[in-house]
Parts: structure tokens; sequence; C-alpha cells
């Protein structure tokens, strides 16, 4: 009687897991990409015949085809690649130091309650100042050029990411944690193999917003003093008269932010795959 | 093996939850303690383990007084606790520390065959059932070998089957090479058809009511005449204590 209870258990179980299995690999609709981009494609639409019909300006906003032969041109002239370069490379050296910074201090603030005490009070109230109103100190601190604008999206880049890690570190299900205790885990062993995973998600989550906040400064950083970058161009666009230039510099960024943006999420997505959603990212 | 001398544990807001305990478990037997909620069994646990300090008294393993969560003393938890971004060999090796990776993945390979799960070593959590889930969950405390095995009503939140199954997982388990085990559960079937010796507590403080050797042989059949007649006087037990508690 007894094998054969256990026999049962053991299918019955089984099966259990089979089901959950399955259910993760339903096929998925074939067109779901394509959903995304009815929306631009029929503003555009819109807006192009609108301007065709002499309905809007086209002197002060032009048309989708002339954006476009603007970024042509302006890829043809070799400008773009030369303003895009300078906008990625002090956006992924801004975003990189603000992270780099917000993962140890969250790290250790969202571990540490001493840590906590002493740094988080420090850290919400520098949080609350507007991150413009350091420019005109990273200035006198660090000079027009590169220094002072890296400092500004990092400090742009690093309060998402910041809070998003010590809360979400602070949050970890305490029965996990004590898992770790019972093995005796050092502090190490303890943010590492338990914490800072259980917390990645909610990092995630706290990257993706620290990357909109490190492009929102990028602009604002090139928008102060440059000689390069979108968003030199941008102000170039209005001192020239060039509505077509500052509105291909906005899609551009558009495009690009989108970009990195969908590059974190799939990162993530792979990093967490082990997620029991409801519905994956993505 | 385990012995705990004037155990009390009162919390930080000033609730006594343990008053008084002494016990003493005897290396390879299995203790089961039962009670009603809130009589403090859990608690009782955590102390062997490690997790908790008493207020007063002490918890010793062997003549190691414990102070802190030790490797030879392994707990399983009433819920299965498994990381949920690691397979489930990996959660099965979790406690071994500084051994080579090949040697942690065949350690972990072998509890799992001892709970019938190496089919599922590559595995995620969430793919596994409940009842799987917490065999996976007992794997863990295996692979560290540890001589006591804790156990905090490690199946109650199963169904009935996949509770008899795990039960005779555990006996298995346990004949292999005789863990002591203290196993705190509130079903009385399971204290009967596991223990060797069953102490009964009573609430407001968590104290000792009663304590009983099971002299029931192995293997033991839940339908026998004998069984019922032990639940039956274990249950009225249970019921005593727990009015005890009541009136007190």
């Amino acid at each position: 009687m007894l094998a054969a209870e256990r026999a049962l258990a053991s299918v019955v179980s089984d099966a259990g897991a089979q089901q959950g299995s399955a259910a993760g690999s339903w096929p998925k609709p074939r067109l779901g990409g394509l959903l995304g981009w009815i929306v631009p494609v029929a503003v555009a639409a819109i807006w192009e015949s609108a301007a065709a019909l002499g309905l809007i300006s086209g002197r002060l906003l032009p048309p989708p085809t002339v954006i476009a032969t603007t970024i042509w041109s302006l890829a043809a002239s070799g400008e773009l690649t030369l303003h895009m370069r300078a906008t990625i490379e002090r956006l992924a050296l801004g975003f990189a130091f603000g992270v780099a910074a917000a993962t140890v201090l969250g790290a250790l603030t969202g571990y540490s309650t001493v840590g906590r005490r002493l740094l988080d009070p420090t850290v919400q109230a520098l949080r609350n100042i507007p991150s413009i109103a350091w420019v005109p100190l990273f200035i006198l601190w660090f000079g027009i050029f590169e220094m002072s604008k890296v400092t500004l999206i990092a400090v742009g880049a690093f309060f998402p990411v910041y809070l998003g890690l010590s809360s979400a570190i602070r949050d970890v299900d305490r029965k996990l944690v004590e898992v770790g205790r019972i093995y005796n885990f050092s502090p190490a062993a303890m943010i590492g193999r338990i914490l800072l995973p259980a917390a990645l998600p909610a990092y995630v989550v706290g990257l993706r917003s620290g990357l909109g906040l490190a492009w929102m400064f990028v602009v604002a950083a090139e928008m102060m003093g440059a000689s390069e970058g979108l968003g030199f161009l941008l102000v170039d666009g209005q001192m020239t008269g060039r509505p077509a230039i500052i509105i291909a510099s906005i899609v551009l960024f558009a495009a690009l932010g989108k970009i990195t943006d969908t590059a974190l999420v799939r990162a993530g997505a792979r990093v967490l795959s082990w997620q029991d959603s409801f519905k994956p990212q993505g | 093996m385990l012995r705990l001398q004037s155990v009390s544990k009162r919390f930080e807001n000033g609730y006594l939850a343990l008053d008084g305990i002494d016990l003493a478990v005897q290396p390879g037997e299995i203790l089961g303690i039962v009670g009603g909620s809130g009589c403090g069994k859990s608690t009782l646990l955590r102390l062997i383990s490690g997790l908790t300090a008493p207020t007063q008294g002490g918890v010793w393993c062997g003549d190691i007084p414990v102070r802190a969560p030790r490797p030879e003393i392994g707990l399983v938890f009433q819920e299965p606790r498994l990381m949920p971004w690691l397979t489930i060999a990996e959660n099965a090796e979790f406690g071994l520390g500084s051994l080579p990776k090949a040697e942690r993945r065949k350690r972990a390979l072998g509890a799992l065959r001892r709970v019938g799960l190496d089919r599922f070593a590559d595995a995620l959590p969430r793919e596994l059932s409940g009842g799987m889930a917490q065999r996976a969950a007992i794997a863990r405390a295996l692979v560290a070998r540890p001589s006591v095995l804790l156990l905090d009503e490690p199946f109650s939140a199963l169904d009935a089957l996949t509770r008899t199954d795990l039960q005779n997982h555990l006996l298995d388990i346990w004949s292999d090479d005789r863990p002591t085990m203290v196993l705190v559960t509130h079903d009385i079937d399971e204290a009967l058809f596991l223990s060797d010796r069953v102490v009964v507590m009573r609430a407001h403080p968590g104290a000792i009511h009663a304590e009983h050797t099971v002299d029931l042989p192995r293997p033991r059949f839940r339908t026998s005449p004998e069984f019922q007649r032990w639940k039956v006087s274990l249950l009225a037990e249970l019921q005593a204590a727990m009015d005890v508690a009541t009136a007190a």
C-alpha cells in the first residue's frame, strides 16, 4: 500500500511539473513587433500630407521627408557621426560612473543599517536638488569641457539606480536571507549570492530610469556649451534658424534613446529569465 | 547529541515565547514536537539551529554550545526557500562554500538522487511543483551531510499524497545514515508515523506539556489499530495542553 501511495504521489507531482514548464513555451504572436510602428508611421503620414496640403507651415514645421533629407545630408558630410559619437561617448562615460557609484552606495545602504542611517539622509537631501542646479558649480570646478558634462550625466543617472537598488535590497524576502544565515554567509556572500540577485529585477528598472535621465542630462550639458554633439546641433539649429536641424536632432534622440533602452531591456531579460512573470519584459 | 538546558526565550516586545525548556535528543533519534499554533515550537527549532539566541539557558550540539548556525546542523523550512534564479542543482549546492566546483556539483547531484530529483537538476524552481521544491530543499540540507536535521513543519503546505510520499522519503534518508532529526509539526499523524519520541507543547508561555516514547514497530501503518489508539490519546493530550494554555 505504501509503495502504491508513493508511486501515485510521484506521478502526480511530475505531471504538475510538466504542466508548469509547458506553460512557458506557448507560441508567441508573430506580428507583435510590428505593432509598435503603427503610431509613428501614421503620425508621419498625417504630418507629411498636412504639409503637402499647406495646412501647416513647412518653414516652421518641416515635413518628415525634409527631416529625413536633413539627416541624410548630415550623415553624408560626416557631421552626423561626429555629433553622435560625441553625445554617446559622454552618455556612456557619465552613465557608467553614475551606475558604478550608485551600485556601491546602494548595496551598502541597502545591506547595512548603520550605512543607511549614516549616508541615506544625505543622499536623499542631494536627490532633491534639481540636478541642473549643479551646472554652474560643475563648470567652475571642472571647466566647460568634458569633465563637467560627464559629471552632470553621472549625477543624473545616479539617483534612480541608487534608490532602486537600495530599497530593493531592503525588500529582499527575509526568508531567503535566512537561508544564507543558516550557512553562515559572510556579508560579501550575503550581498553577492542572495541580495544582489534577488534585487536584480528592481535594479534593471533603476538602470532604465537612470539611462533615461542620462539622456536628459546629456542634452542639458550640450545645450549649455559644446562644439559638438546632438545637443549642440539643437542649439545650432535654433541660432541659425533651421527647424529641420532641430527636429532631426530630436528624432535622433528618440531613436537612440529607444535603441539603448531596448538593449538594456534585452540584457535585463536575459539575466532575469528565471523570473516567473505574468508577462515578460520587452 | 542535542541538549537544551532551561532554555527561555523572551521576544523584544516582552512576550515570553519559551519558558524553561529541558530537552535531550539521542544520536540517530527522531524527535517529534507537536503543539497548537503559537506554542513556540518553531521558535524552539530556531533556537536549536542557532538562528535565534535564547534569552536564558543554552543549547549544545554534542559538546559544542550552539551560538550561531553550524554546518553539522541542517534546517529545512516550512517553505522550500529556493533561490529562484538558480537551477535545482545550484540550489542544492548553495551551502557548500569552499569545495571545488566539480565536487560541489557531484555532491549536489548525489543529494538530488536521494530525494528523486536528479532528472530536474538543471530545471529552475518555477518549473517544480510544491512537493518537488520541498524535496529540493531537503536535498540542500542533506548536501552538507549534517549530523542533525531540523525540520520546521516541512510538509504542512503540501497535499496529502505528496506529504505521505515525502514522509516515506524522509524515513529512507534516515535509515541510510541515521541523522538525529527534530521535526516540528502540528500533524499528529505525521509525528506518530515518523518519531521515536513525541513532545507535546503548550502555549503562553511555550513549555513542554508531556513527552512520550512511541513504541510502535517500524514500518508503521497509519491504519493499524495501535496507531489509531496512539493518535486518539495524543489528540486528547494536545487538547488538554491547549486548554491549560487558554485557562492560563
